[in-house]
């Protein structure tokens, strides 16, 4: 199983845990974010995600880089989901293995954040009622401010 | 030169198509090719606030020069995990 992939098949968390482990690690932290069924005050009937994949894998492994410079003996994996999802699928799937648990706990969180931030992916949510493309963070990889939000956030 | 523009998401159903092929001048850069968008498609406009951009699926800066053959995307704020 490679480290970051992006696929319209379901996710198995269960599936990143042997890229992350290995015979120094001590802790694995792991991240799963799912579909809800309501989004401001909205009921959700199902979500839509569409990605420009080429650069989204390119995202996510950029993401792996700056957590290494951050956390040099974490070693983490990021798996997307694309496609329609059901309430209580998941969209993403991230482990964190480390020595310790500090710093799994914390790359795995500075992994979603990013992930929010720089990865060309979109959710089409679909509620009752009608349907409306979700635009969260205008993408930007040089971003200096972004990134030590994401840091601050992973190291609260 | 022949480039190709790709879009996503709400770009994508604005413009009705997620990709598209364009003759552009040689020196053009990714704005040139942005500016043509939004003339064959007004309502596009409003994003040149809020989108990114990228060629052959690098990010780039709206600066960036092109070559023939380039692939040329614009993107809405992300919205992914």
């Amino acid at each position: 199983m490679r480290a970051t992939v992006i696929t319209p098949e379901p996710l198995d968390i269960h599936a990143l845990l042997p890229v992350v482990n290995a015979p120094g690690m001590g802790a694995v932290a792991t991240f799963l974010g799912l579909v809800r069924d309501h989004n401001q005050g909205r009921r959700v009937l199902h979500l839509v995600y569409e990605a420009y994949e080429p650069l989204a894998e390119k995202a996510l492994q950029r993401i792996l880089l700056e957590a290494r410079e951050q956390w040099p003996s974490v070693i983490l994996a990021v798996h997307h989901r694309t496609g329609q999802l059901a309430i209580g699928e998941a969209s993403v799937a991230i482990a964190a293995g480390s020595p310790h648990r500090g710093d799994a706990f914390a790359a795995c969180r500075y992994a979603i954040e990013r992930v929010k931030q720089i990865v060309p992916i979109w959710k089409h949510e679909y509620f009752e009622g009608g349907d409306v493309w979700i635009e969260g963070a205008t993408a930007d990889p040089d971003d200096a401010a972004a990134r030590e939000a994401a840091t601050r956030i992973a190291c609260a | 030169m022949r480039v190709t523009v790709r879009l996503f998401a709400r770009l994508r159903e604005l413009a009705g198509a997620g990709e598209l092929h364009r003759d552009v001048p040689n020196d053009a850069t990714v704005a040139a090719v942005w500016e043509l968008l939004t003339r064959e498609y007004p309502a596009v406009a409003p994003y040149a606030a809020s989108m990114s951009c990228a060629v052959n699926a690098e990010y780039a800066r709206m600066t960036t020069a092109l070559s023939d053959g380039d692939e040329v995307a614009f993107l809405p704020p992300v919205s992914g995990g």
